[in-house]
């Protein structure tokens, strides 16, 4: 399968090795903006991306291992990430985490990345998302929630939906 | 009464406040720069003459402001240690990683107000003849990322920002650079390396030490955001001015985040020193006290990383009498001052200022178990007592609260930690042992009874019995 | 260690700056510099001085050749430093003697702050307590660590009997582990290249490896994949790491968690019985040791030698050897003229066939595979016969890092003995013309099938006499009257010159089989039976004497070449 970046994005990107001095300092900021577009991170896309810059594929590759941000795979369409950690989880993180996975029909004691059948939703504890204040907070995509109560979880559903 | 004072969020949470930048100049944005750009050499005494940016530098050590990252290390002493001589470009990079658990106030100061961040940021670039400095943001706030860019822009637009700036001479440029979810990229090494497009590996010190050899192996500064952010107000106010807020030693003001089980989790500006953490905790002004009916159990002070306190605590602190002599005074927990030094003498740190709160309804082992799943997330794997040890604690702690502890585990998990601590290439060494060797120091009682009570239930697991080591019967691997 | 040529001997170096410090108590001056990896000059480390002190600090991920990594922590060592007044000037004991503050953690005054040995510069003053109690008890903590997820599959691992993991653990470990969690598992039998298998659950994750391949081989083929505790070796799914340098990743790995192909299983190292010798698969002559059971070759490992080739070889070289055991090796001593089949028989046909040569009819073509010793001979008997010689030259691709574009291990032993004055191969055509015309009528070959080099078969067949000399068949072999079975250099002793000039000796790990002998051992009998009897009684003398006669050996002695060799001029 070939893998064909858009022209637009690969200005964008073009115009991204321009801000460092040495180019594989884009390395973080190409996966982002290849995620962002493809939704995860192949292997072609790897491939392309240490072409671009000079590298060797495993250079690339040891960037998408080591960051739980990016994903080897396609995620749901809506991610949902849960923070797990202290302050969250005494505010109720886990019970949020179970409920969204009993609702889905996924593992609650499964801390990693879990998609539903359809695709429509993963769900994966993360941590601390730095909004300990207003535990439990989670992400959807890209959008921040606080003080999600299992009510509001149930809203964030359906506006998904 | 105690309060907070609000310099840094003075306007930030203000109805109508918006983080653009005309409402940003609209508030006297920019003005620190300007006078920052004009100052002119200064003779000295001896003669000497003493350059814009040095007499910036000098104000930033005198103000006595301390890193808000997590060392509390003095800003301007670290300035001091830049190798201005190498011929090289100086970087600086704003650390906006904002990860350590229990803290959130970069992401205040991001979110509402990045033009402040940014002034920070070029007052103490042209302090440093920087001329390429990066804003590294954790991957998990694309908002503020999205924000930062376009505050950068706006500045460019208008000339705070870029080739020339307001006539001076001077130019710099700031790029963001988003993380992808590694806590490890907080570790001023460790994020210099991301930076670089690399895995979060925290460098060896010797030699990288970032002033001599950081970024691309060039002198290189990493502050906080909000240790940056108050460089501006050093400058608007004069370091005297600024010292005078605080208490000597640990001035200025600090965000604390405040979370866990009080009635007001929340963010709080303050000045350093002026409010004790009983006041944080339960006056209404901050706190508000613990949920109805629930007593106080612990308090983790700055950060998951730094070492928990328990309710009832009392400490030995070095303070000076009415005579001016030193003398040890017994300072109950809730009276302990919120500053660098006290945390420090308690046994524990201020860290990111980050405060965790946990009610008598805490289950101890579960917190800590909680804390070390962080751990082993986290750690980099690079060196061989964190590798192995924070996964090592987190697995054991996870047998404990799954039902197969055992009595000895408190001191087996003592055992692993004091073994990770201070042998480690960096201080997520320490990060990962203190919360295990003082939950279990403090609360030893209900690490072993816990233990005790399953071994009375299930009979004693195998194990320490030398090599091949027993695995723990039917245990799901984290 | 060598003995230098006088080439070799450069004016006094100035006086070292050193530093006073103290290991475990002794006093000790150590430079203050001394090289790093790359041989640059840089503040000397705790682990430098304390090898000066005659101590081995236990390390993993150190490697004197590779850059510092310092992530295996198993070199940390307790120490202390001149305690410092509020003056800045340093505190004294009752006795006049500097105080010294024992390094602790700043948090926890009563514990030791170990520095790890491999990347801290020492001090003037600096005590360093590399046998102290602390000391050993992180060295067994980072163990017992470093244990905890490994498989401990000792009794089916390779690497027992030259691992460091095993080594140190009976050394500095502990004999029990506290452990009682199910372990992490890792990818295992990972087919890593061509060459080598990789068990990702033995790793210790020193990044030796990784660190040989891109800094070394320039080829930056390995990474470290997923995060934490669960960190593996890898190279890109899909990619082969199969660079000519591989291998030494083998030999740089402290574990057994990369191995390879070609000796997995074979053998328990302890078994191996080692020889000094050098690679003879071009001419840089890097310096290895063979191993070998029963007579039968089983692997070449590189032996440092900073002058040639440091602790590295190509991985073509290294596997260079089976050849030397085929099946078909040449191993029966023969004339096909009278069907004599034993070494003093047929010596004395061929001594024979050469007395009654008159001259100008013997040409010769000598391989530049062959021992100094052997070309030596060889060139005495060209003399003798007033022979033509020459040799053939085998050029092929180099590199940047050590192998050679000559894929002869003795072209310079060729030119210096005098078998070829000029360029190699420049005499073959007139030699094939002199066959051809007739006054050219026996040809000596050792070592070349020269009907690949310009001296075809309908060439040959046109000699009265064709004497061979050969380890392998070939066409050549296979048209020869006299056919002496040689030696591969593996299965004797002698010496070459490298394409630098370092002459450099190798010693015989192998016996060679059936018929076969060393060449230089029948050509000293058939120089006597052409009545010039040649007084060496063995390989020393006859490398001493051909020093004595040959310009650029002169004043060597094979006693004192030693195991690194000796620089000549060339
Ligand atoms: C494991 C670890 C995580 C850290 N995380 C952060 C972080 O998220 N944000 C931060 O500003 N500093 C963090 N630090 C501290 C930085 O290494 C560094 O000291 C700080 O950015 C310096 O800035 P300051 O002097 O302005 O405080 C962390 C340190 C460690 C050891
Ligand atoms: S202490 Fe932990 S996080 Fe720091 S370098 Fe070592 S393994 Fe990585
Ligand atoms: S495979 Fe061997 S050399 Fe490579 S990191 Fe692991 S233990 Fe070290
Ligand atoms: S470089 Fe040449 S001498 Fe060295 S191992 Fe390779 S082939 Fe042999
Ligand atoms: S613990 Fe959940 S945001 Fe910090
Ligand atoms: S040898 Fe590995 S840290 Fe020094």
């Amino acid at each position: 399968m070939a893998f064909i970046v858009p022209a637009e994005l690969e200005a964008e990107l073009n115009e991204l090795v321009t801000h460092y001095p040495q180019k594989r300092s884009a390395s973080l900021m190409f996966l982002h903006a290849i995620q962002e577009h493809f939704g995860f991170i192949s292997k072609e896309a790897a491939e392309w991306i240490a072409s671009k810059l000079d590298l060797q594929p495993i250079h690339v590759w040891e960037l998408v291992t080591f960051y739980p941000m990016f994903r080897q795979h396609p995620p749901g369409r809506h991610q949902l990430k849960i923070c797990r950690t202290l302050s969250c989880a005494l505010g109720g993180a886990y019970a949020l985490h179970e409920h969204f996975c009993r609702k889905f029909g996924l593992d609650p004691k499964a801390h990693g990345i879990q998609t539903t059948k359809d695709g429509s939703f993963s769900v994966e504890f993360v941590e601390c998302l730095a909004g300990c204040g207003t535990a439990p907070v989670m992400m959807c995509n890209d959008e921040f929630h606080e003080n999600v109560s299992l009510s509001k979880a149930d809203e964030l559903i359906s506006k998904c939906q | 009464m105690p309060q907070e004072y609000r310099l840094i969020l003075k306007h930030a949470d203000e109805p109508g406040y918006t983080p653009d930048i005309e409402c940003y100049l609209r508030h006297g944005g920019y003005e620190s720069l300007r006078k920052a750009l004009a100052l002119a050499p200064r003779e000295l005494p001896d003669g000497k003459r003493m350059s814009a940016q040095e007499q910036i530098r000098d104000e930033v050590l005198k103000s006595g402001l301390r890193g808000r990252g997590g060392a509390g290390f003095s800003c301007g002493l670290k300035w001091s240690f830049v190798d201005r001589r190498s011929g090289k470009p100086i970087y600086l990079i704003c650390n906006a990683d904002e990860s350590e658990p229990g803290t959130f106030k970069d992401r205040q100061i991001i979110h509402k107000d990045p033009h402040q961040l940014i002034e920070g940021m070029v007052i103490s670039c042209f302090a440093n003849d920087v001329k390429l400095a990066y804003i590294y943001i954790r991957g998990e706030m694309p908002e503020g990322a999205k924000l930062l860019n376009k505050a950068i822009k706006e500045a460019r637009a208008r000339n705070f920002l870029g080739p020339n700036i307001l006539g001076s001479g001077y130019s710099l440029e700031i790029h963001v650079h988003r993380g992808a979810g590694a806590y490890i990229c907080g570790e001023e090494t460790g994020l210099i390396e991301s930076l670089e497009g690399k895995r979060a590996y925290p460098r060896i010190k010797p030699p990288y030490f970032p002033a001599v050899l950081g970024l691309y192996q060039c002198p290189t500064i990493v502050n906080n955001v909000e240790t940056l952010a108050a460089v501006k107000h050093i400058v608007a106010m004069g370091s005297g001015e600024y010292a005078k807020l605080g208490t000597p030693n640990n001035t200025g003001t600090r965000i604390l985040s405040l979370s866990g089980h009080v009635k007001r989790p929340g963010y709080f500006e303050v000045e350093v020193g002026k409010v004790t953490m009983g006041e944080l905790i339960f006056h209404e002004n901050f706190g508000g006290g613990m949920r109805d009916g629930r007593k106080l159990k612990a308090i983790i002070p700055g950060g998951s990383s730094s070492k928990v306190f328990k309710a009832g605590e009392t400490f030995k602190l070095k303070r000076k009498g009415p005579d001016g002599q030193m003398a040890a005074v017994d300072v109950g927990i809730l009276d302990l001052p919120y500053d660098f030094d006290s945390l420090q003498q308690a046994g524990s740190m201020s860290g990111s200022g980050a405060i965790i709160v946990m009610d008598d309804s805490t289950d101890i082992v579960e917190a800590l178990a909680n804390v070390s799943e962080f751990y082993a997330h986290e750690s980099c794997g690079q060196c061989t007592p964190c590798r192995e040890g924070a996964l090592w604690m987190s697995k054991a702690l996870h047998r404990m609260t799954h039902g197969h502890g055992r009595k000895a585990d408190a001191d087996y998990l003592l055992h692993i930690a004091q073994n990770i601590q201070g042998r480690t290439i960096c201080a997520f060494g320490e990060a990962c042992a203190w919360p295990v060797l003082s939950f279990v120091k403090k609360f030893k009682d209900e690490f072993e009874s816990r233990g005790a009570a399953d071994e009375a239930r299930h009979g004693s697991i195998q194990g320490a019995t030398g090599h091949p080591t027993a695995a723990s019967p039917g245990l799901p691997v984290i | 260690m060598s003995t230098p040529t006088t080439a070799e001997l450069k004016p006094a170096p100035p006086p070292v700056e050193t530093i006073r410090i103290k290991v475990d108590g002794r006093e000790l001056d150590v430079p203050k510099t001394m090289p790093d990896w790359q041989g640059k000059p840089q503040p000397t480390t705790m682990l430098q001085a304390c090898a000066m002190a005659g101590l081995e600090v236990p390390h993993y991920c150190y490697h004197p050749k590779l850059p510092i990594a310092g992530n295996c922590r198993m070199c940390l060592i307790e120490f202390g430093t001149p305690m410092m007044g509020p003056d800045r000037k340093p505190v004294l004991n009752e006795d006049g003697s500097p105080k010294i503050a024992r390094s602790v953690l700043p948090y926890e005054p009563d514990a030791a702050r170990g520095a790890i040995a491999c990347a801290t510069p020492i001090s003037p003053g600096m005590e360093l307590y590399p046998s102290s109690a602390a000391t050993k008890q992180m060295r067994e903590a980072v163990l017992e660590s470093l244990l905890i997820n490994h498989p401990l599959d000792c009794p089916i691992c390779d690497q027992a009997g030259e691992c460091k993991l095993q080594e140190y653990s009976v050394e500095h470990g502990q004999a029990t582990s506290r452990f009682v969690e199910t372990k992490v598992h890792k990818p295992k039998q990972v087919d890593l290249g061509p060459r080598i298998m990789l068990d990702d659950e033995r790793c210790v994750l020193c990044t030796r490896c990784i660190r040989f391949t891109r800094d070394v081989a320039g080829d930056d083929a390995l990474g470290i994949v997923n995060r934490g505790s669960y960190n593996s070796i890898a190279a890109y799914p899909g990619r082969q790491f199969d660079n000519n340098y591989s291998l030494n990743t083998v030999d740089l790995c402290p574990v057994g968690a990369l191995t390879s192909k070609d000796f997995r299983f074979q053998m328990r190292v302890w078994f191996l019985k080692e020889t000094k010798s050098l690679c003879a698969t071009c001419g840089t002559g890097c310096n290895i040791t063979a191993g070998a059971r029963e007579e039968k070759l089983l692997r070449f490992e590189p032996r440092q030698n900073d002058a040639v080739n440091g602790p590295w070889m190509c991985d073509h070289g290294r596997l260079n050897y089976k050849w030397v055991q085929r099946e078909d090796r040449l191993s029966t001593v023969i004339s096909t003229r009278t069907g004599s089949g034993t070494w003093t028989g047929v010596l004395a046909e061929v001594a024979e066939v050469l007395r009654n040569a008159p001259k100008g009819s013997v040409a010769m073509v000598l391989s530049a595979r062959q021992t100094n010793e052997e070309l030596y001979l060889l060139n005495k008997l060209a003399v003798l016969c007033g022979a033509i010689t020459d040799s053939i030259a085998r050029e092929g691709q180099g590199d940047a890092l050590l192998v050679s574009p000559d894929k002869n291990p003795n072209s310079n032993g060729v030119r210096l003995t005098g078998v070829a004055y000029t360029e190699m191969g420049i005499q073959i055509p007139k030699i094939a013309a002199g066959i051809r015309n007739g006054q050219i009528k026996t040809l000596v070959v050792f070592g070349e099938d020269v009907t690949r080099h310009g001296l075809e078969g309908d060439v040959l067949s046109r000699l009265d006499h064709l004497i061979v000399s050969d380890v392998l068949p070939n066409e050549t072999t296979q048209r020869a009257h006299f056919l002496l079975p040689g030696c591969a250099h593996i299965e004797k002793r002698g010496t070459f010159v490298n394409v630098k000039g370092r002459l450099q000796k190798f010693m015989k790990a192998v016996e060679p089989k059936g018929d076969a002998r060393p060449e230089w051992e029948f050509l000293g009998e058939l120089l006597q039976l052409l009545g010039r009897p040649e007084n060496f009684k063995s390989l020393e003398g006859l490398f001493n004497q051909m020093a004595k006669d040959t310009p650029a050996f002169a004043g060597l002695e094979w006693s004192r070449i030693g195991d690194l060799g000796v620089n000549v001029k060339l």
